[in-house]
């Protein structure tokens, strides 16, 4: 089975404060970096998966980032995948 | 019949939610390991505060996907009560058993304090002696307790009362000052204050007491 590596970015959803974006902003501030108008903190989860083609590692993929990565309610995901065709696992 | 208390790896109210049920109340406890699905012969459930599972990538998040909480599900579709305190309140919420998402608190603090809140529901599954209106003083102990849901969710709390606890002095950024909600059919209550805290008289005070005397009413 082929291998694919893909990257989900989990973002709090545009209308949910981010109390330590805006600390680290604040931060940012301090250091002397100028004109920062936005800085909101997410998770990026590393993923390598077999699957048959790349629609069953996409579907499997959704599945995990819906019900387990990110919380919809407050968050909302992104799903980057691509194929390591030189790879493969044992 | 006796009360279950949840215990998840991280769990840390276990044992201070069996002294206030069973040591200040004179209910019997079980414990109930995470990995169990047997819930015969119990009233009701409490799901503890803590950090289940290290409360690794989302509160809750990992939690929701135990076996004990598999079986919980039928418990509460069978119409048995279950508390979810703190932890517990943010387990349910991932479960989607609650409505809604707790997050990060607006100031950044973990806020331990005692609050004071508002009974804010006329209905009486948690709040049987007519507390409707009135004013309780609870413990509260969180860094991710600001409570967060769509319009809609909310206005569905509003449309059928289930908003059961609403703090007075907001302390963490909880959307309309939610502290506690109930479902519709009022046997699932989570809230972020500690009612077990709060039933010992050596200890302070005792508006504890009612809500989990409500466990077996």
């Amino acid at each position: 089975m082929p291998l694919f590596k893909a990257r989900v970015f989990v973002s709090l959803r545009p209308s949910v404060l981010d109390p330590a974006g805006e600390a680290t902003r604040a931060a940012a501030g301090r250091l002397g970096v100028k004109g920062l108008e936005k800085l909101r903190i997410g998770k990026a989860v590393e993923l390598e998966i077999n699957a048959s083609d790349e629609e069953q590692a996409r579907n499997q993929l959704e599945l995990l980032s819906e019900q387990l990565l990110a919380n919809p309610v407050i968050e909302n995901w992104d799903l980057e995948i691509e194929s390591v065709n030189s790879r493969k696992i044992a | 019949m006796s009360i279950g208390v949840v215990v998840f790896p991280g769990s840390n109210c276990d044992r201070d939610i069996a002294w206030a049920v069973n040591g200040c109340l004179g209910m019997k406890t079980r414990y109930l390991w995470h990995e169990t699905r047997d819930l015969s012969g119990l009233e009701a459930i409490v799901i503890p505060g803590g950090f289940s599972y290290g409360d690794y990538l989302r509160c809750g998040a990992i939690a929701r996907f135990a076996p004990v909480l598999e079986s919980l599900v039928d418990f509460v579709a069978e119409g048995r009560k279950v508390l979810g305190i703190c932890n517990g309140f943010q387990v349910l919420t991932e479960l989607g058993i609650l409505p809604g998402a707790l997050t990060r608190n607006k100031n950044l603090n973990f806020i331990c304090d005692e609050v004071d809140l508002e009974v804010s529901t006329s209905r009486k599954d948690w709040f049987p002696k007519s507390f409707s209106g009135d004013n309780i003083k609870l413990p509260i102990a969180h860094g991710e307790g600001r409570y967060q849901c769509s319009k809609e969710t909310l206005d569905n709390l509003l449309d059928n009362d289930l908003i059961a606890l609403r703090y007075l002095k907001n302390p963490n950024g909880s959307l309309s000052n939610i502290a506690g909600i109930t479902n519709c059919s009022g046997n699932v209550f989570g809230l972020m204050p500690h009612p077990e805290r709060a039933c010992d008289g050596q200890l302070g005070g005792l508006d504890g007491q009612e809500i989990l005397k409500s466990l077996i009413s």
